[in-house]
């Protein structure tokens, strides 16, 4: 009981103790900062990509595609897991937009609005359309026109605002694209349409697309799925797509509803290997979405895992401290130490003195600093827009980059694993300076303080 | 109830090897009041921390209820501390960050854990306040160490040793730091325990302090020249 005590005593008595408090404070705060914000950017780029992807994502590493899709579509869409089934060709391409005779490389995503819809949150990157997704392709003012959706910074209009939003006219721009693909044929060669090697065709804009995903934002352009197997060659001798993006139901995990599909369509291989086209399947893979993403994921995660390590030497620091005040409070306190054992107090109970002492610190200073952090996230946005209206200062320009509001929602979790470290290396700086004074002789500690 | 069998301590003074005890015998019955008189550096205070197990002799033995105290291991040598004998030092050495109330039960709070402080608070607090009046401090419970006297600083350090009821109180100089007056006071304070069965071992270097014990030992190069019964 006299441990809990003193150790009471010491922390609210002793001002060097408000400097280890200060210290966890400061420490706590920036973790919980920086981690809230790295783990809600990092969170968010995933939603993001989920949303781009669907939850599973059967995908060809060849731009030739494989073929004999349909089928096998058929038999997803039996299955009770399965939401929806979005085939998708891909290829590369040239857009020239006649209107500010302007070019650039694209990359052309075939698709069907309507099942890509279901099959992922393509419909929620619309603006036009965002309702009535299986009229994007069609201008109310030209039915004949086939048209397009590009993505949002694909046209070079400059529309973003410093706050990160788009600015779109009441209705879509009358802009014309002409759209060149590259034609291969089964083996991966060039195919000659008519006279050129590239097929192009013309397509008015209808929409924009906003997955809020850099590089699919400024270089996908949507079309219709048979426009597309045209322009890449995937339309003969048998149709081809590039992958198949899937949605599972509510109650089915990703793992298992991939599981579930890989061996679907290992048996489907297995039973069409002997029509033409079939060696396609060997570039075939089955992915969950955060496997198809990964090459873009992993890069920001290991951002977030330098990050973590750069703080977590924040948390080095903090043990230092409490080091050296619980040193400090120790040399200041041998006294004390040698009366307690004087009157019977046990090693154990010296060590847990200060023990708790350092809890005291890491507890205080942790709730401190994950309050005032809490705070701080709570007002950031606040905050940054005020730095902006006065100072026209962003932490991140909202015109270069693709971030909206900066993430302030603190995961319990993080807090109660920050609060805890905390406590932890508080209790593990007093540990030297805790066992230094429990094996302090008591008789020459207290004839050192009479003289 | 202490019986001490040729114990020799000595320390090492850089080069030097200064024996502090030299082979020394000493025998204490309870309700004993025993007063160790000595020179500086005779080897009192020494004597008297390897009675009060604060510190161990090179060699011999201390037997206290016929039980070496070189055989306790670090449980039981705490429960002697703490409940066998009560330690009254010449600079009082109380805890400046407690009352004087705390100060006091801080022997019963140290070996009670949280949930059996919780019973026992009561009849501790009880305790402490009944011991406080007997030293005449009733008044100042609430007071840190540093708003004392030396006197009251002493009887606070009295009052704490008795706390656990201990069957052997030891005290270091517990005059030796205070005026004439204020440590008759505390001699007074002595006596009265003594009267009412207390074994007391008390160190001073003051011959007319001394003769208040009703045994007086001389203490002369480390080994006892002369013991005499009041």
């Amino acid at each position: 009981m006299i441990k809990l005590l003193l150790a009471w005593r010491y922390f609210i008595r002793r001002p060097i103790s408000i400097l280890a408090v200060m210290a966890v404070t400061l420490c706590v705060f920036i973790v919980l900062v920086v981690m809230t914000v790295m783990n809600g950017l990092v969170r968010d780029f995933k939603q993001k990509n989920h949303d781009y992807a669907g939850d599973c994502v059967i995908t060809s590493d060849s731009l030739v595609g494989f073929a004999y899709y349909e089928e096998f579509m058929d038999l997803l869409n039996q299955q009770p897991f399965v939401e929806a089934v979005s085939p998708v060709a891909k290829g590369v391409g040239l857009v020239h937009i006649k209107q500010f005779n302007w070019e650039t490389g694209i990359e052309i995503h075939g698709i069907d609005p309507v099942l890509h819809s279901k099959a992922t949150n393509f419909a929620d990157t619309l603006h036009y359309q965002r309702k009535s997704p299986e009229n994007v392709f069609q201008l109310p003012s030209n039915p004949q026109q086939v048209g397009c959706v590009t993505g949002i910074e694909v046209i070079p209009l400059g529309r973003r605002s410093s706050d990160g939003t788009y600015r779109y006219p009441p209705s879509p721009m009358q802009l014309e694209l002409l759209i060149s693909g590259f034609p291969l044929n089964m083996r991966g060669g060039l195919v000659r349409a008519g006279t050129d090697l590239v097929s192009t065709k013309s397509f008015t804009y209808c929409d924009d697309s906003h997955s809020e995903l850099v590089k699919v934002d400024g270089a996908v352009v949507y079309v219709p799925l048979e426009q597309a197997q045209i322009l890449c060659g995937m339309d003969s001798p048998v149709k081809r797509i590039s992958s198949l993006n899937i949605r599972f139901t509510e109650a089915t995990t990703v793992r298992s509803g991939v599981n579930q599909v890989r061996q679907l369509w290992q048996d489907y291989v297995a039973q069409n290997s002997d029509k033409p086209g079939a060696d396609l399947f060997a570039n075939v893979r089955v992915q969950s979405w955060q496997e198809n993403r990964r090459s873009i994921i992993a890069p920001m995660e290991k951002e977030q895992m330098m990050m973590t390590m750069l703080f977590l030497m924040l948390g080095v620091i903090t043990v230092f401290i409490v080091f050296v005040v619980m040193y400090m409070i120790i040399s200041h306190k041998s006294k004390d130490i040698g009366i307690l054992k004087s009157i019977g107090l046990p090693v154990s109970g010296i060590l847990w003195l200060f023990q708790l002492f350092a809890v005291f610190i890491g507890l205080i200073g942790a709730l401190m600093g994950s309050v005032s952090g809490w705070i701080f996230l709570y007002k950031i946005n606040a905050i940054e827009d005020w730095l902006y209206e006065h100072y026209n200062w962003q932490l991140w320009d909202r015109t270069v980059y693709a971030i909206g509001d900066i993430p302030n929602h603190v995961e319990p979790d993080v807090l109660a694993v920050i609060i805890v470290s905390a406590v932890l290396a508080c209790m593990i700086g007093a540990m030297v300076p805790g066992l230094q004074a429990a094996r302090k002789k008591p008789v020459r500690v207290l004839q050192v303080n009479q003289l | 109830m202490i019986q001490v069998q040729k114990i020799t301590k000595s320390y090492q003074m850089g080069k030097t090897r200064l024996d502090v005890l030299r082979g020394l015998d000493l025998s204490v019955k309870k309700g004993q009041f025993v007063a160790i008189i000595g020179a500086s550096g005779s080897g009192k205070s020494t004597l008297l921390h390897m009675l009060g197990a604060l510190d161990r002799p090179d060699n011999g033995s201390i037997y206290y209820e016929k039980q070496n105290l070189k055989d306790l291991r670090w449980g039981k040598l705490n429960h002697y501390r703490n409940k066998e004998v009560g330690f009254v030092f010449q600079f009082y050495h109380l805890l400046d960050e407690l009352t004087v109330l705390e100060n006091v039960m801080a022997p019963a709070m140290a070996s009670a854990g949280m949930l059996t402080w919780l019973s026992l608070k009561a009849a501790v607090r009880q305790r402490a306040l009944d011991l406080l009046e007997q030293v005449g401090l009733k008044e100042r419970l609430v007071h840190k160490p540093y708003e004392l006297s030396g006197g009251e600083r002493q009887r606070v350090a009295i009052a704490r040793a008795l706390i656990n009821q201990p069957p052997l109180l030891l005290a270091d100089e517990p005059t030796g730091n205070l005026d004439s007056r204020t440590g008759h006071g505390i001699l007074e304070i002595l006596k009265q325990l003594h009267n009412v069965g207390q074994t007391i071992v008390m160190v001073t270097h003051d011959e007319r302090i001394a003769a208040q014990a009703s045994r007086t030992i001389r203490l002369v190069d480390g080994k006892i020249q002369e013991s005499a019964l009041r």
